[in-house]
């Protein structure tokens, strides 16, 4: 599918001296806005109201978006390689925001498909398409420091949370005065439809900026003291390129989805239950040690563990490698895990500590996986690839809540579940993290046999891009 | 279509206004975001 010229990735090959760094914030503009997707639980009970709906009923617009997010980043991904990233970031703005104008009138005419359809579908496509769009160009961009790059970029989506929570807090009192933000209080309907038409315009501005300023840069170029060479003498590290038809053909890609998907699920387990785990942990009798303000408090610790992991592990990868580094996020997760479903009761400290390590080994799961494809399938079609991958993170988001859900509704009813209760899922989590341990460690270069030519260069495979397709 | 290569072009250097604009424009609500979170996180400290 062709793109307008104003789009098209040849209009954005960067000049020489152009210089790297606007690249991040680029990427940052897009990934701070789709971030938002992590703070749907502000107006989730606004929602309910309004529509007179189910938890389940409103929190279905969420998995669908994420369903999207999967769907749509393995779909497009090789149309986001092929077409570049002013035109993925420019899409990806067209669609995250018409899903937030489509979304909001169905909340303004009372119609809850029109929110499945305008937040879920169109959105969830934004999201996708948003999430990989600036990888394989940062990637170019930071030969040198690849996860330093594609962490900062994450480490955004991760940080537009933080941004969307107090911000539509703040949003929805301005619309309707009688909401503080409070425990209690809960904004009418037409506040959160004129949030979304807030937000909309919002992101509207950010992600075209994003869109206008990101280039890519020239085949030939490389940062000021780079030496190609040295990538070659990694172990796992390729400077070959393999096609995302092709890759995923290899055992590699699929024990790098096992990584992933054990890595993400094993801290959606904490994540979806951290306010009233941390409750239930301390909990004596009908009370808790933990109160609810304390309990959001965590929360918001969690989230910051949660970004700055994918930062700072991200950019660790650099130094140490990528198989190493998932073997500290799997490896001492499992350990982690351990303390927390043993130890975890007996102080405070102890389960705020061990369970923030672990969402950072999240984040930093997140962060770092595009530099690991990079390094194996080299960056031809890295961003295809990803997208591809990411139906890991789709699979992990429906079964990281069922496992510990299933589990604790074995256990006990809700309000009244203590440590032990949760045992059995953090084990299972230890089981799931030893799977991705060994999946991690049976990682091994990818065979020759996949790569494609020598003489072809990645923008002349750009121009053919189903010559790989038949092998 | 090939991409020129950076000898085929005049250089253009990018203006460090514009950078600093770029990084200012995601760095102020970010910042805004970590300091609403990182309040609401003392409460795990303050009791």
């Amino acid at each position: 599918m062709a793109v307008p010229s104003f789009l098209a990735r040849e209009r954005i090959v960067a000049r020489p001296g152009f210089n790297r760094w606007l690249i991040p914030p680029a990427a940052l503009a897009v990934h701070l806005c789709i971030g938002q997707a992590y703070a749907t639980s502000v107006y989730k009970s606004a929602l309910v109201e309004h529509f007179d709906a189910s938890l389940t009923a409103i929190g279905i617009i969420f998995s669908i978006a994420i369903v999207m997010l999967g769907v749509s980043a393995a779909l497009f991904g090789t149309w986001v390689d092929r077409n570049g990233p002013r035109a993925a970031m420019f899409t990806s703005a067209v669609f995250w925001v018409s899903g937030f104008l489509v979304g909001g009138l169905g909340i303004e005419t009372g119609q809850l498909w029109l929110l499945y359809f305008g937040y879920g579908v169109l959105g969830g496509i934004g999201l996708g398409i948003g999430y990989i769009s600036p990888v394989s160009t940062l990637i170019k961009w930071f030969p040198d420091r690849p996860g330093l790059a594609t962490g900062m970029a994450i480490m955004g989506f991760g940080g537009g949370a933080l941004i969307a929570s107090p911000l539509s807090r703040q949003l929805m009192n301005y619309y309707d005065p009688t909401y503080d933000g409070t425990a209690g209080t809960v904004p009418n309907g037409e506040a959160v439809a004129a949030l979304f038409f807030t937000l909309a315009a919002v992101y509207l501005v950010f992600m075209m900026f994003g869109a206008f300023i990101v280039r890519v840069p020239a085949n030939d170029w490389r940062p000021d003291g780079f030496d190609p060479s040295s990538v070659k003498k990694k172990a796992l590290v390729t400077t070959e390129n393999v096609s995302a038809n092709n890759a995923i053909k290899t055992p590699q890609f699929w024990l790098l989805w096992t990584v992933l998907f054990c890595n993400v699920t094993a801290g959606i387990g904490i994540l979806e239950q951290a306010a009233p785990m941390i409750q239930d942990f301390f909990r004596n009798g009908e009370t808790s040690t933990v109160a609810a303000a304390t309990a959001a408090g965590f929360v918001g610790l969690l989230s910051l563990f949660n970004m700055a992991g994918r930062f700072v592990w991200s950019s660790t990868s650099d130094f140490i490698g990528r198989k190493p580094i998932y073997m500290v996020y799997l490896g001492v997760g499992m350990v982690l895990y351990v303390i927390l479903a043993t130890l975890g009761s007996t102080a405070t400290w102890i389960f705020v500590l061990t369970a923030a390590i672990i969402i950072s080994f999240y984040g930093g799961g997140f962060a770092t996986v595009p530099a690991y494809l990079r390094d194996l399938f080299g960056t031809y079609q890295v961003g295809a690839i990803h997208g591809r991958l990411l139906t890991a993170w789709a699979a992990a988001g429906v079964a990281g809540p069922l496992i510990v859900n299933g589990v604790l509704d074995t256990q006990g009813t809700p309000g009244q579940l203590v440590a032990a209760n949760y045992r059995p899922a953090l084990f299972i989590m230890v089981g799931l993290l030893a799977v991705g341990f060994v999946a991690n460690l049976l990682i091994r270069p990818v065979a020759a046999k996949w790569f494609e030519p020598q003489a072809t260069s990645p923008a002349t495979a750009r121009a053919n891009p189903e010559r790989s397709a038949a092998r | 279509m090939s991409h020129p290569t950076t000898d085929d072009r005049k250089p253009m250097h990018t203006p460090v206004g514009l950078i600093a604009f770029a990084w200012t424009l995601v760095g102020v609500p970010l910042a805004y975001g970590l300091y609403n979170t990182a309040k609401a996180a003392t409460a795990l400290f303050g009791g």
